[in-house]
This record gives C-alpha cells, sequence and structure tokens, in this order.
C-alpha cells in the first residue's frame, strides 16, 4: 500500500477525507452554471471542487438510421484537452476520454431522458442529430459525476436553429428547447481499503480500489452502472454504493 | 452602397467590449482567460518542463509550442470535429512566432512551454483572442519576458479602415475587405504577427497598421489590469 493510501485510509477511519471535508461529503464550491458558449445550441460548465468540465450542445440533420426510420440521434464525445491537466496529451481520445463519453451517453440513453422520436423531422429522410461534446478544463478527478451533469445542463439549456428548407440557420435560434422525459444523474462510488467515498479529488482517485458508477433518475431507478478499478466488489458493498448514489444524486440535483 | 458606418454602431477604432482574467486554470502553471465581443480564449501554460521525445530537445535552450484549438461547439455553424485541422495548425504555428519574441528561453536548455489555447466560442478574431490570453498566461506563469503581447485584427471594409473585425464585417460583400490580425508588443512596438486576406494598397495598409497600433495599447491596459488585479489579491 502507497504511503497515500495508508495515511488515507487512516483518515477515512475517523471519518475524514484528505481536504478536511466528511466521508460522504460532496466538494465546495460546487456550481453549475448555463450559457457558457453563445455558439453552441446550449452549453453549462460545471464546478466541483477544483475540477472544471464544460458541456456543449450542437446540432445536425441527418438521415434516420434504416432500422429506425421514425427517430434522431445522439452522439456524446469526451475531450481530455492538455489544457486541463498535465497528465493529459494532445492526440486521439484515450480510452479514458472515450469511458467518459460512453458512460455518460448511456445514462441519457437508457434512462430514455430524451424521446428520439420527437427528434424526427420527416420519417425516413430527415432528422436531429444531437451532438454533444464534454471538454474538461481543469481536471482534480470525479469526472463522471462532472460530465453527466454538465452534459443534462448543456441539454437544458438548449434551444433548437431554426430549420427550413433543408438548411440550419445556426444564427437563428427557436423557442423550443430540448424536452427532457428524465434527468438521469450518475455518481460514482469509489472503494479507498473498507472505505466506499464519493467525489474523490485526483489525488484520492488514484488511490482508489475500485469504482462503481450508478446512473439514477429521481425516483431512484437505476438506469446505468459502470465498474472501474483493479479490484473486485462484493454484493454487500454494491448495495451499499448504490444507496449512497441515490442519495448523492439527490444533491447534485438540487443545483440544477 | 459603400460602408460609412459600423452596422454595430462602433466607431472605427472602437474595439468590441473585453473581459480579461488570470489564473483561470488551477492545474497550469499559468493561466488566462481574454474576451472580445463574443470571442472567448483560454490559455494555459505548463513548463518549462522535461521534453520528449528527446531529439525534439534543444540543448542551447527551452522551445516554445503552442496549440491553438476551437472547442467542437465554437464555431457559428456546424460542430467542428475534435483534432487539428489545417488552419488550426497554421494558427498555433503563427501564435507561437508572435510570442517567442518576448520571451528568454536561455536558461531552460531541453525544456519546454507549452501553450495550449482553447477557444469555447467564437466569432472573428480568434487568433487574436487567443494571443492576448497566451501572453498574460505566460506572465502569470512567472516567466521572464521582455514585454506583454497584445493582437487584434484590422482592416478595411469597403473604403473604411476599422480595428476589430467582426463577422459581419469580414463577410461583408459589398465592397473589398481586407482581414489584417496583426500582434504587437507593448514597450518596443514591434510587429510579432502580421498576415492579411483580402486586397488594400500599401498607403491603406500602413495607415491600418497604425490603427491596430492603438487599439493594442487598449488592450494591453485591460491585460495589465488583469495580471495586478491577481496579485493586488483582489477579487
Amino acid at each position: 500500500m502507497s504511503e497515500l493510501k495508508s495515511y488515507l485510509v487512516d483518515l477515512l477511519k475517523k471519518g475524514k477525507r484528505l481536504d478536511g471535508r466528511n466521508i460522504l461529503d460532496v466538494r465546495a464550491p460546487f456550481t453549475i452554471e448555463y450559457g457558457v458558449s453563445s455558439t453552441a445550441e446550449g452549453s453549462a460548465q460545471v464546478t466541483l471542487g477544483d475540477t472544471v468540465v464544460m458541456a456543449g450542445v450542437k446540432v445536425e440533420v441527418g438521415t434516420p438510421y434504416p432500422d429506425q426510420p421514425d427517430q434522431g440521434s445522439i452522439m456524446v464525445g469526451a475531450e481530455l484537452i492538455p489544457l486541463s491537466s498535465p497528465r493529459f496529451e494532445a492526440g486521439p481520445p484515450t480510452i479514458e476520454a472515450i469511458e467518459l463519453a460512453r458512460v455518460v451517453d448511456r445514462g441519457i440513453r437508457e434512462s430514455k431522458a430524451i424521446d428520439f422520436k420527437k427528434l424526427c423531422i420527416e420519417v425516413g429522410e430527415k432528422a436531429w442529430i444531437i451532438i454533444i461534446d464534454i471538454v474538461v478544463m481543469n481536471d482534480d478527478g470525479g469526472l463522471f459525476d462532472a460530465s453527466s451533469l454538465a452534459v443534462l445542463a448543456a441539454l437544458k439549456d438548449m434551444k433548437f436553429p431554426e430549420y427550413a428548407d433543408g438548411k440550419i440557420e445556426y444564427k437563428k435560434k427557436t423557442d423550443k428547447g430540448m424536452e427532457l422525459e428524465k434527468e438521469p444523474i450518475a455518481v460514482t462510488v469509489f472503494k479507498v481499503g473498507p472505505h466506499l467515498i464519493v467525489d474523490p479529488t485526483r489525488e484520492e482517485e488514484e488511490v482508489a480500489d475500485a469504482r462503481l458508477t450508478i446512473t439514477t433518475t429521481v425516483d431512484g431507478t437505476i438506469c446505468a452502472l459502470q465498474k472501474g478499478g483493479d479490484y473486485p466488489l462484493l454484493e454487500e458493498e454494491i448495495s451499499q454504493m448504490i444507496d449512497i448514489a441515490i442519495e448523492k444524486a439527490k444533491v447534485l440535483r438540487e443545483a440544477l | 452602397m459603400s460602408y460609412t458606418q459600423r452596422h454595430d454602431g462602433r466607431a472605427p477604432d472602437e474595439l468590441r467590449a473585453m473581459e480579461a482574467k488570470v489564473g483561470v486554470i488551477k492545474n497550469a502553471d499559468g493561466s488566462a482567460f481574454f474576451k472580445i465581443g463574443n470571442t472567448s480564449a483560454y490559455a494555459a501554460v505548463y513548463g518549462p518542463r522535461n521534453l520528449y521525445p528527446k531529439f525534439l530537445q534543444n540543448p542551447d535552450k527551452g522551445i516554445l509550442r503552442c496549440s491553438y484549438n476551437m472547442l467542437p461547439f465554437s464555431g457559428s455553424g456546424e460542430r467542428i470535429r475534435p483534432g487539428q485541422n489545417r488552419r488550426a495548425k497554421e494558427i498555433s504555428m503563427v501564435t507561437e512566432k508572435s510570442l517567442l519574441s518576448v520571451l528568454n528561453l536561455d536558461e531552460y536548455p531541453n525544456a519546454v512551454v507549452d501553450v495550449f489555447i482553447e477557444l469555447p466560442q467564437t466569432e472573428a478574431g480568434s487568433r487574436c483572442a487567443g494571443i492576448c490570453a497566451a501572453s498574460m498566461a505566460l506572465a502569470d506563469a512567472g516567466l521572464l519576458m521582455k514585454d506583454l503581447v497584445s493582437a487584434v485584427s484590422v482592416g478595411r471594409v469597403g473604403d473604411m479602415l476599422v480595428v476589430d473585425l467582426d463577422y459581419a464585417e469580414e463577410a461583408y460583400e459589398d465592397g473589398p475587405v481586407a482581414d489584417i490580425p496583426v500582434a504587437m508588443t507593448h514597450n518596443s512596438s514591434e510587429v510579432t504577427l502580421l498576415q492579411m486576406d483580402g486586397e488594400i494598397s500599401k498607403d491603406m495598409l500602413m495607415k491600418a497598421v497604425e490603427m491596430g497600433k492603438a487599439a493594442c495599447e487598449k488592450i494591453y491596459e485591460v491585460q495589465k489590469e488583469a495580471l495586478k488585479k491577481k496579485y493586488e489579491g483582489a477579487e
């Protein structure tokens, strides 16, 4: 066990974290800022402690998939840009960025937050494609939770542009927003030794044994899961992690 | 019809509204935010730090590496695909050259100073906004600098000479347009970036550059104030 890890485990035994907060506290400051990019159709920035994540939505019109001719689609990308941390390098997305985008995408998709049929413009011919980009502006851990919240906030901030004669008038935004059927919130619970924590700093995240990202809707329905980390989890731990995630999702939801 | 009145009511030598802040990216050694009109840029400096792969190292002095990048949602039209295109690579290169002359990297052999510029929203003048942010970020990183660099685009719209062209002016169709991004140092009044697209006479060009110099002085004041603010500890 690394020195930092044994120090953290000792602290957790006393119910405290490296930065002095209680074991299951979310970091402060915790803020959501809407409309951070005027060129995006919707945007938001989430600050969780020293972690800052921006999300922006752009729309395009394309042909629906042949097997879903009456539906539009979404696409989620994530960029861990070198501006945000000395850990990140320029280049194609790393597995860390790909996993981040996919976990956020799954939460939106599987909760059925967006009714894809409402994105259809003309069956079999034209439908909206919603492209959401996550950009980490400063990385201090907890990227899954901050990103999923930033994406949800950016979707809430969104206004469709005008579409006429097969052309999108990006500069003319309409009053039509994105109707969200559900609001999925991801909470990642980390296991450090025998302890469970949420919202880790990068330092804490580096020494964690395992993590479980649990995305839930307001009624507590679980719509996406992702286990990570090198070590396994016991059923009992998974059960506790879900309880914690549902509880913490309420705290995050309040800020929306 | 000739262009005699700017479409947004600005005077010919009037810049769009500016905002500047230093120390915005916590992980970076130096960072800054610069906004002019609807164009905003973040810049983060990392280094001097070790440079790998090793063959890129210069044993005589440190090297400067700049990267200019528009975020996927920062364009006024369709989403921009991530990854540097040819335009971004060229702008990265001219940005690097625009800043290099004010730095002294002699004391950092084999090292690199990385400058990352990211733009969340753009509406003309993005390379200049990036340079303004980068210059402040380098100062914030505590690097030895001879001078601060300020940049703005100047040019002609029809027969009118203006500073800080916006998108509508760049796209003016009823007459010739010249878009000239310039970067200048404050103390020595040297030009460190000069590009142009369009058509212009030598006489008009020199006048436009002169206007750019005056505009850069205004930008310099905004940059200086932002830097001072951080070190005064005032919010």
